[in-house]
């Protein structure tokens, strides 16, 4: 119930912001700090996603597998990979990680 | 340049039209792993498959799942989400001025309106091509990127226990590799770093999700009151 609510509330909001974007007079928009606002927003989300998926367990800062996975993907994109190639190469980093017993 | 016929593409038509493709080809295939870390987050295969046809906004959809598998509640997984969907609305407006789309072909749009059609439109020399650019490739993405959800999100589910093919660090990755691109100024790099430590700092402190929602308090918190990029425009004050 409580993901129904959340896959289905999400959702709800996202098409509503798509939509208003078409609807609302563009000089609402064009005040500088809402850019920049807007334009700093998914990055600050994204850092603190990164931290809390790879860092954390419930309410503790952990280091385990996840982090020699995030290791391994900022190489990936250093080496200009792309997104799939940046996902498996976490996730399989993580899964060696464990098979040698650690994490 | 050949003035084509009926039904027939120009040379710049098709330009676009291997562009929106390629486009979406590069950006479907990570439908497989949104798929996969759904159903391993604890989302059904037909909960993950309804984030693509209804959210239908890749890092707002990973960050609902990554929320719900850490443990957090509805309410942080929707402000994760919702937040990050917040770039779709001025995507909308720059797309409303450019490509004027009328009466209910608006909700078509809305609804494709997402950093890689946006990218593709924008990026077109003129008004035409830039419809057919966001089409193309909106279209072709919602397409695939649903079809690829599917196929992930089976796979996911065959799987079993997702720890063991590390598709928890698979999702770190993920998130690292949509940040990536943003981060091209020293300011969006501090600006990331202050958020990721707002967050690691109030994990123990707040409940599972709210941190990542903190943190967005940091860029809402710059935008507002910070200096800005570029100095506003005072054509106005300047000339008189």
């Amino acid at each position: 119930m409580t993901v129904w609510t959340a896959v289905l509330v999400s959702s709800a909001i996202a098409f509503g912001l798509k939509l208003v974007g078409y609807l609302v007079p563009a000089r609402w928009t064009r005040h500088p700090r809402v850019a920049t606002t807007s334009a700093l927003l998914p990055a600050c989300l994204l850092a603190a996603l990164v931290v809390v998926q790879t860092f954390t367990q419930g309410h503790h800062l952990t280091l385990d597998a996840r982090a020699v996975g995030l290791a391994a993907a900022a190489v990936a994109l250093v080496l200009r990979a792309p997104f799939l190639v940046v996902v498996i190469v976490a996730a399989a980093a993580a899964a060696a990680t464990r098979a040698l017993g650690w994490g | 340049m050949t003035i084509s016929g009926r039904g027939e593409l120009t040379d710049q038509q098709r330009a676009v039209r291997r562009q929106s493709l390629s486009v979406a080809g590069a950006t479907s295939v990570y439908g497989i792993s949104l798929g996969a870390l759904g159903v391993s987050s604890g989302l059904t295969v037909w909960q993950t498959c309804l984030t693509s046809l209804l959210l239908f906004s890749g890092g707002s959809q990973f960050a609902l799942v990554g929320v719900i598998g850490g443990g957090g509640s509805a309410a942080s997984a929707i402000a994760a989400s919702s937040l990050l969907s917040v770039r779709n609305a001025f995507y909308a407006v720059q797309l409303n001025a450019l490509l004027r789309p009328r009466g209910l072909r608006r909700v078509p749009a809305a609804q494709i309106t997402i950093d890689e059609s946006t990218a593709v439109a924008v990026a077109q020399p003129e008004v035409g091509l830039a419809r057919q650019g966001f089409w193309t490739t909106g279209v072709a993405i919602y397409v695939c990127w649903n079809l690829m959800t599917l196929v992930g999100a089976l796979a996911g589910n065959a799987l079993g226990n997702p720890k063991n093919y590390g598709l928890d660090a698979a999702a770190s990755g993920a998130f690292l590799a949509l940040l990536w691109p943003r981060l091209k100024d020293r300011r969006t790099v501090a600006m990331a770093i202050a958020a990721a430590l707002v967050a690691a700092a109030l994990v123990p402190a707040i409940p599972v999700g709210l941190p990542v929602v903190a943190a967005a308090g940091v860029a809402i918190l710059v935008g507002a009151t910070g200096p800005q990029p570029m100095p506003p425009a005072v054509d106005e004050e300047a000339s008189s």
